[in-house]
């Protein structure tokens, strides 16, 4: 008897040992060297990493900048999620799924392909604008170029997250609680500004956290329209600071990367803070209530959203087609310069991008296939655990990827600047180091649906499996991973196509010989080689869409809210 | 106050009938209690009345003004309709007296006539002092009352209750039962009551409509309901009525006739006008059953007697009807046993009228 419970014993414990050691290596070694490194340099307590990064005047500027199209961002986002949410979760507008896949489809799409995107919309060489005949003389300075410019993209990045995350708040409003109001005499408007927001405001001031932490990480936007006109952000600076000092530097930028850190923390404390105040929970579970009728207003309001689409994704993505296709810069579109030469030029014979592309699609590939796996047992211990431990080990797969990319990035260069004590192998310089920090950053994104999978599935299943006499490793494999997959793989999915284009980490990470898609775009933008930039986004986008389509072959078997651009 | 009107009232939803074909008459200052088993239509007939649905075909009229039907619908916020929901539905994020006085500052009223009104009505729901807190620090009755308030503050010229004591436990039940009697007492105002539990429809209503799949089954006053069931559904629904199978021997006379049931001849109550015919069936009530001292009756077996204090649920089968199952109570001294062959009669009974024979 006690050898079979031993065994019974001994299959758990094995799992949950192999998901702390995964949970240790990707989430807390990483922060713990980070502190290190700013705490005790060198193994002894001092301040003078510290101390320095605080007398620098450039600290000062990039932290304002940093706050202030943190906070613009935030707010133009929160302003245009939340109304957008509103009106498609509310009104009886039209043709609502199309609208929502629309609308969500920017936060798939790299914030440094929407930079590029929009520049090369607005810009003096638009071969949108020249179609016209109506783009600025050549030389003439981009108006994205600019603090306004660097917030309205990012007001458009994060919209899209904070409408999500509302809507779903709006789907779960009961509709007695509006209902009463209305028979209390309140019309539409005012039911709206006096029940239905103020009940929002938890979701409202989640979203707005959450937008604010993406807003102050973002890289790929502040590099594309900061940089030129020399408006520094902290991630931005520290992405100065490093290629241009190398290793030597690397003190300096942990402190900023901490930085960066507790000014994101500092948001989620305030939210956190405001959100314990007001606690309005809502229990009773009831039907969504009756749309508002719009009436008159409706092909407006219809107009008004579709006008919005129009601006914020067909623009910019034509716009980018558009650029892929001229030879050079500054050449107008027409049917005779019209050129398939870029697609050539970054898939054939480009090194670096051909080294791209190979890197970044098995870098993704590798990463979403990791995360899938370690994502089903480390759910099953979150979601049907006994242990409560378990919840701080949910928090800590979520720290990666709730601090902003740059801290990540430093922390994994702390990490593998040297050797790998007792085995020699060295990370740094070699792909490998990007593929640790995508690992560490991009598990929660398989994990979070894997957990609603779990909690959608009837645990009595996994029971039946077990009286009919099968281990854990046997239930894991025949019953609990065929049942969690869509959903794993789901985030799979998802990971791969966030994975595909990314620069934050990478930007840090890189080495010649180990680029990215996204470093390799930077540097063809950087050295004004649009064109091939551009040629480079629309592949990227291609698979990503592609992607999406194959992905919704999935939906079917996923618990709702899984795939953020299905309504 | 106001007199409601339902009109040959129809709701569809895309795939089916929720509600068809209902026509109401509610005097001002009526109590009427909706009845009928789960997913009959009552809440969607509720929420017709107050607006928040269409209806496809038919009309509503509150007060003689037609707010409902084929010109359009007037606005659930210009109906002065109140409504209490099942689960209270107040708002988390005002207190007590925010939620109470929603309507009037809606409606912009002066802030202190506005308080003493919220005061008022706190007060008519003996909440008094409890004007500060918070929906959620409060019990289930007293959320209760707060939704009552709330909906009576403005006065309304109807009032809808859906269920308002299906959450509460059955004490408070029994108290709230009597507020709301009490209320509709002080303030005569119309009222349309949902509810399942027949007992508190029958302690509340003036009249009662029975619904079933939609339809209205019987609109009439309780113990018309419960004496003179207008059709089989309602038979059985109220009360857990028996039904037998019986030919009706001799045309209605004095509101009796004669009909056979299972072989023994029995006079029954039944409507003016009824004619001999075969294929009936009558509704009888435990109280109506008793043991056979003599040789009239029918005999049977007792298939099961389960003791449940005070008296016993009896499965009975007649040998003239082998197929039929009669449940009944026997109230103490119980002397049916299991397996016991024994003789009943039926004392009385009422002949529920042919399907289609006018109401
Ligand atoms: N918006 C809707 N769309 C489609 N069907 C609906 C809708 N609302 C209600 N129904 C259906 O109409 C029928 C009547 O529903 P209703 O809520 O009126 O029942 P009810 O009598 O109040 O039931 P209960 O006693 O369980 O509350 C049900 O079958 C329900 O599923
Ligand atoms: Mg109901």
């Amino acid at each position: 008897m006690s050898a079979r419970i031993r065994e019974s014993r001994g299959q758990e414990m094995a799992l949950t040992a192999a998901v702390a050691v995964v949970i240790v290596l990707l989430s807390l070694l990483p922060m713990l060297r980070l502190v290190k490194e700013i705490a005790a340099p060198g193994g002894v307590l001092t301040t003078v990493a510290v101390e320095a990064g605080l007398r620098s005047p450039a600290t000062w500027i990039a932290t304002w900048h940093t706050l202030v199209v943190g906070i613009g961002g935030t707010l133009l986002a929160v302003l245009s999620g939340t109304l957008v949410a509103v009106l498609v979760s509310l009104t009886d507008i039209r043709g609502r799924s199309a609208l929502v896949l629309c609308y969500v489809m920017p936060l798939l799409i790299a914030p440094q392909v929407t930079a590029l995107a929009w520049l090369q919309l607005f810009g003096p060489a638009s071969p949108f604008l020249k179609l016209f005949g109506a783009a600025p003389p050549l030389g003439t300075k981009n108006l994205l170029y600019s603090t306004s410019g660097i917030i309205l993209l990012l007001g458009v990045q994060y919209g899209p997250l904070v409408f999500l995350l509302v809507r779903a708040g709006l789907r779960k409003l009961p509709r007695e609680l509006v209902e009463a109001a209305r028979a209390g005499g309140a019309n539409w408007f005012t039911v709206l500004v006096t029940i239905v927001l103020p009940l929002m405001t938890p979701s409202i001031m989640a979203a707005a956290a959450l937008a604010f932490v993406s807003c102050v990480g973002n890289f790929g936007i502040p590099a594309f329209l900061g940089i030129p006109a020399n408006y520094l952000v902290l991630p931005t600076l520290i992405y100065q600071k490093l290629a241009g000092g190398g290793p030597a530097v690397l003190g300096e930028t942990a402190f900023l990367s901490v930085l960066i850190g507790i000014i994101a923390m500092a948001g989620i404390l305030a939210q956190e803070g405001m959100s314990r105040r007001r606690d309005y929970r809502i229990s009773s579970t009831s039907l969504p209530s009756e749309p508002y009728e719009l009436g008159r207003w409706r092909p407006v309001v219809q107009a008004g959203m579709w006008l919005l689409i129009l601006l914020v994704l067909v623009l910019p993505l034509f716009g980018l087609v558009l650029t892929s296709l001229v030879p050079g810069y500054g050449i107008a579109l027409t049917a005779k310069t019209a050129t398939l030469d870029n697609y050539r030029f970054v898939l054939f014979e480009h090194d670096a991008a051909n080294r791209a592309f190979f890197n970044s699609f098995w870098l993704s590939i590798v990463a979403a296939f990791f995360a899938v796996i370690v994502a089903v047992p480390v759910g099953y211990l979150i979601a049907w655990g006994k242990q409560r431990w378990v919840r701080l080990l949910n928090l800590s797969v979520e720290l990666p990827y709730a601090l902003p990319g740059v801290v990540l990035a430093i922390a994994s260069l702390l990490l593998f600047l040297r050797p790998i004590p007792l085995t020699g192998i060295q990370l740094y310089n070699t792909v490998w180091i990007i593929l640790y920090a995508y690992l560490a950053r991009f598990l929660v994104l398989a994990l979070r649906p894997t957990i609603s999978g779990y909690h959608q599935i009837d645990r009595a299943l996994e029971e039946a499996a077990q009286v009919a006499g099968a281990g854990l490793f046997t239930r894991m494999r025949t019953i609990i991973f065929p049942l969690v997959a869509p959903a794993a793989i789901a985030g799979g999915l998802l990971i791969f196509m966030t994975a595909l284009s990314e620069l934050t980490v990478s930007a840090l990470l890189w080495s010649s010989g180990a680029e990215t898609i996204g470093v390799v775009m930077f540097s063809f933008e950087q050295g004004g080689d649009s064109n091939y930039a551009a040629a480079m986004s629309v592949i990227t986008v291609a698979v990503t869409f592609a992607l999406m389509l194959v992905t919704n072959l999935l939906a079917p078997h996923l618990p709702s809210g899984v795939l953020p651009w299905r309504d | 106050m106001a007199r409601l009107t339902l009109d040959h009232v129809t709701k569809s939803f895309t795939d089916f009938d929720a509600v068809k074909d209902v026509s109401i008459d509610v005097a001002d200052g009526q109590f009427l209690a909706v009845l009928g088993p789960s997913g009959c239509g009552k809440t969607t007939l509720l929420r017709l009345v107050a607006g928040f649905e269409k209806v496809t075909s038919g009309e509503i009229r509150i007060g003689g003004e037609v707010v409902s039907g084929k010109g359009g619908s007037v606005a659930p916020e210009k109906r002065r309709v109140g409504i209490v929901f099942q689960n209270y539905a107040l708002w988390p994020h005002m207190s007590v007296a925010e939620n109470i006085g929603y309507s009037l500052k809606v409606a912009k009223l002066d802030k202190a006539v506005a308080r003493q009104k919220v005061e008022d009505a706190l007060a008519l729901v003996n909440l008094q002092g409890l004007g500060e807190r918070r929906p959620a620090n409060l019990s289930g009755g007293q959320r209760q009352r707060v939704a009552l308030a709330r909906c009576l503050v403005a006065a309304p010229s109807l009032v809808l209750f859906d269920e308002p004591l299906a959450n509460l436990d059955v004490h408070l039940r029994a108290s709230m039962e009597d507020e709301f009697a009490a209320f509709h007492k002080r303030t005569g105002t119309t009222i349309v009551y949902i509810t399942h539990d027949q007992a508190e429809a029958m302690a509340l209503a003036d009249r009662i409509a029975v619904m079933d799949h939609g339809r209205l089954a019987q609109l009439a006053t309780p113990r018309e309901l419960y004496h003179e069931p207008a059709n089989e559904m309602v038979a059985s629904f109220i009360s857990q009525g028996i039904l037998l199978p019986a030919d009706v021997m001799t045309s209605e006379d004095g509101g009796r006739c004669k009909v056979r049931v299972l072989g023994t001849e029995l006079v029954v109550r039944c409507r003016p006008g009824e004619r001999p015919r075969a294929g009936a069936r009558i509704c009888c009530r435990s109280a109506d059953i008793e043991l056979s001292a003599d040789a009239s009756g029918f005999d049977g077996l007792v298939k099961r007697a389960i003791y449940q204090g005070g008296a016993a649920r009896i499965e009975f089968t007649p040998a003239a009807g082998p197929d039929l199952t009669l449940r009944f109570e026997q109230p103490d001294p119980v002397v049916l046993e299991n397996g016991a062959q024994v003789r009943l009669r039926i004392r009385s009974g009422w002949l529920i009228p042919a399907a289609g024979a006018a109401a």
